[in-house]
């Protein structure tokens, strides 16, 4: 027989007077995952947050009932519980694993103590209990060299690792339900491919039950039973995750739906038959001194990298984090001095020309927010390209004109051009700088992980906006990303990565349909697939 | 077609002077401002009594219907010689933190920005400073120059300078690394544009606050290097001067430090709420919840 082990009713949270989660209804079942989805802003982190107690919100009112199965088989009521007893109910009954690995675990505590910590509290346990029972923790959550690495710190080990040590922490007392909150999204999809592995393996060990929030339908599928779609604070859609992808009842499901990144056969777009090379970069060689508390090391961020961009066309680099890709853009827009190699835009050098000549290559960056100056508005960005080199006739009349006319071309209205950039949203932004970047009329395009901040509905528009700029403007991109559904669906070639090397170049059919390398096709086995895996 | 998605759209734009004003708090410090300007500028034409009318008769009276803020040692009008020392005071705290705002945020805006050789000149030369304590570098400076209300000014200035190198310095250090700086170099623009529209802006929210404190200390600089007989020279009365002169008559005229010390506070209290509110208005993010508060 299976029990509840989470039942949430007509749950209300408002913030002042603004409503943000309108009457949410959901169950969790003991060893099962409830996927709750929706975009940014729909209120799936207030509501898990709300009901479980740990809402942290100046102003907020909260309503209804939420009320968790307790071991010892009581029900508390979780709405309205005293800070005593949520405080009782956190680590023991409820585990939490949130978005940003790097920032959820304290940076001068080792990760043994971390773990430990929640035992220490709950449990009594003394130091060496809690130390040792850390070390079974990240056996089991798959952290390499377990006794050795309980005494490390945060900052040692690689974004997946901490996300590892995170659900350690979070099933130190053995929680009977386990909170996840976009705990993929931070991370690249092979590592996002093993930490869902990991949860499944734990759940299955420990009837564990798990509320997964996502914006991606594609991740939810590979994880969850059964799906909650929230919409600006209400539950537009309830049911089995094979119910959600086989018979979608809303149209908001159908996007979602559709927005998943996935591979798809032969979805690669044709290349145009003639086109010429455009951006050829030849024994690329990148190397950084860091200082490590064994000294100075060098480390060889891009080695012998060779590729070919051909006018009008887009080819993508692909790998994962510290792979080299953005130290190759980097390099390629003058941030960083290469040790050798060419690169050669339409037969001119691009490596050691003089900073006014760089607006031939225009990069668009990952972080929307970061890459605007927060005190000015969008509109003085744009033109700031425009103000630089004196295009647009070098006028004032004529730099408000083209600014309009790049605001209409990413599809933004032209009254955006007086706000700043905290009054737009994350696919906003990114709209700005996409039309910042055409500003200085480049030849090439540089994106680097342009989308891979965004939602998947918003990254899936983005996208769109950016192969119809192609078309129209004849662009040619050099597309950064570590997903290959995304790469499948924007690039004509693709060069696979990996430690500042190439490991596969071909054309994107080609490669799609029969990679030649190991390395490819775990980067191709990473993505989600079509199928939710208990319909597959 | 045009795309909207969740975003925190912008309430009515409202003049920046005109938030300014909706805020009471600062709306209030502006006019008691606006006041000792006023008495700052006029106070020796306006006053009741000369500045240096002595009356030995009428020394140490309280506060009565004849002087209002009392007389002191000399029987000379307190509120006459508060109001020309105001200006006085005034005059020495302004053009200090002006000279020390513009040396010191140049500096460390390029220090910060440069980075390498650049930066550790200027930092080691600002430690250097910081080194003694701030009165015995404005005696070291005072005492090689003839005391006087020019040499005042610029040791105040002087030692205040690296507060302000520090202070920008940091925040340029911050921004030098951000992506939109970043975007900016890779779009060509030059370093003078990229230091003047995007790091400068940037840095101001940390020194209009210092500027307003440092302009309350400045008056109390002044006031102490008065008091050792190297600022501003009697009989010309300063705020700072007027003080530590009543502290021999603490217990017998209370009225000679009172009356002075309020106005020290109050002219530094209003800088600071005045600071504050130009702090929040100038910072758009901040500009959007006052908008939003205000249209509601």
């Amino acid at each position: 027989m299976t029990s509840l082990v989470l039942r949430v009713d007509e749950l209300r949270v408002s913030v002042g007077s603004h409503p943000i989660v309108r009457g949410v209804g959901f169950e969790v079942e003991q060893g099962g995952t409830l996927g709750i989805v929706g975009e940014s802003g729909s209120g799936k982190s207030m509501t898990v947050l709300a009901a479980t107690g740990l809402i942290d919100v100046p102003g907020r009112r909260v309503s209804g009932s939420s009320l968790l199965r307790q071991h010892d088989g009581s029900d508390l009521q979780l709405v309205g519980a005293s800070p005593a007893e949520l405080r009782a109910v956190h680590g023991t009954e409820v585990g939490f694993v949130f978005q940003d690995p790097g920032t959820s675990l304290n940076p001068l505590l080792t990760i043994g103590r971390q773990i430990s910590e929640s035992l220490e509290v709950h449990r009594r346990a003394t130091r060496r209990q809690g130390r040792s029972r850390a070390i079974e923790l990240l056996e089991a959550v798959g952290l390499p060299n377990p006794a050795e690495r309980v005494d490390a710190y945060p900052h040692q080990l690689s974004g997946g690792q901490r996300q590892r040590v995170m659900i350690a922490v979070a099933l130190a007392c053995g929680p009977g339900l386990l909170i996840a909150d976009e705990p993929t999204t931070a991370l690249d999809v092979t590592t996002q491919a093993q930490i869902i592995e990991l949860v499944r393996a734990l759940q299955h060990d420990h009837g564990t039950a798990v509320v997964w929030i996502s914006h991606d339908l594609g991740v939810i599928g590979q994880v969850a039973d059964d799906v909650l779609v929230l919409r600006e604070g209400l539950g537009v859609e309830r049911g089995s995750i094979l119910d959600i992808y086989d018979r979608p009842r809303e149209q908001y499901t159908r996007e979602l739906l559709a927005a998943r990144p996935r591979i798809r056969d032969g979805a690669a777009p044709a290349a145009p038959a003639s086109a010429e090379e455009l951006l050829g970069v030849d024994g690329l060689d990148v190397r950084f001194a860091i200082s490590t508390p064994t000294g100075r090391r060098t480390v060889h961020a891009v080695d012998d990298v060779s590729l070919r961009l051909r006018r009008g066309t887009t080819l993508a680099l692909v790998g994962e984090s510290g792979s080299g890709k953005s130290t190759i853009a980097h390099a390629l827009t003058g941030l960083v001095k290469p040790r050798s190699g060419t690169a050669r835009l339409s037969g001119r050098d691009v490596l050691r020309a003089p900073r006014r000549d760089r607006r031939r290559i225009a990069m668009v960056f990952q972080d929307s927010f970061a890459s605007l100056d927060p005190r000015r508005p969008i509109g003085d960005a744009i033109e700031e390209p425009l103000r630089v080199h004196g295009i647009a006739g070098g006028s004032a009349a004529g730099r408000r004109a083209r600014l309009e006319e790049l605001l209409d071309q990413v599809e933004l209205p032209r009254s955006f051009r007086e706000r700043y950039p905290h009054e737009l949203s994350g696919g906003q932004r990114q709209r700005v700088s996409i039309a910042r970047a055409l500003a200085v009329e480049p030849e090439v395009v540089i994106l680097d992980e342009a989308t891979s901040s965004l939602d998947v509905s918003i990254q899936a528009r983005v996208l769109e906006l950016l192969k119809r700029l192609q078309a129209q403007l004849g662009l040619s991109y050099l597309f950064i990303a570590h997903d290959l559904a995304i790469v499948q669906d924007m690039s004509h070639d693709v060069v696979v990565l990996r430690e500042g090397r190439v490991v596969e170049a071909a054309d994107a059919v080609t490669l799609f349909a029969a990679p030649r390398e190991v390395y490819t096709r775990a980067l191709l086995a990473a993505v989600p697939p079509e199928r939710p895996r208990v319909g597959a | 077609m045009s795309v909207i998605e969740t975003e925190t759209a912008p309430s009515v734009r409202i003049a920046p002077w005109r938030l300014l004003a909706s805020n009471r708090l600062t709306l209030a410090s502006a006019v008691v401002l606006a006041v000792i300007l006023v008495v700052a500028i006029a106070g020796p034409l306006i006053a009741p009594f000369g500045v240096n009318d002595v009356d030995v008769s009428r020394q140490l009276q309280p506060p009565g219907v004849a002087h209002w803020f009392g007389t002191d040692d000399l029987g000379r009008d307190v509120l006459s010689r508060m109001m020309s020392a105001v200006g006085t005071s005034l005059l020495v705290a302004v053009v200090s933190v002006a000279f020390a705002l513009v040396v010191g945020a140049v500096a460390g805006i390029v220090a910060g920005y440069a980075g390498g050789v650049v930066d550790t000149v200027v930092m080691r030369i600002t430690d250097v400073m910081f080194a003694f304590p701030v009165l015995l570098l404005a005696l070291a400076i005072v005492s090689i120059f003839r005391p006087g209300l020019v040499t005042t000014i610029a040791a105040i200035g002087i030692v205040y300078t690296p507060i302000f190198a520090r202070i920008s310095r940091a925040s340029a250090l911050t921004v030098r690394t951000t992506p939109y700086v970043q975007v900016s170099k890779t779009l060509g623009t030059p370093t003078r544009s990229i230091l003047l529209r995007h790091v400068l802006p940037n840095v101001t929210g940390p020194i209009i606050v210092q500027t307003s404190l440092s302009l309350a200390f400045a008056i109390l600089s002044e006031a102490a290097l008065s008091f050792l007989g190297l600022g501003i020279q009697p009989p010309t009365p300063s705020l700072g001067g007027m003080l530590f002169n009543a502290q021999g008559f603490l217990y017998q005229a209370w009225w000679m430090s009172v009356f002075p010390g309020a106005a020290i506070l109050l002219t530094a209290l209003a800088f600071n709420l005045v600071g504050d509110g130009l702090r929040d208005v100038l910072d758009p993010r901040q500009r959007t919840l006052l908008e939003a508060r205000r249209s509601r």
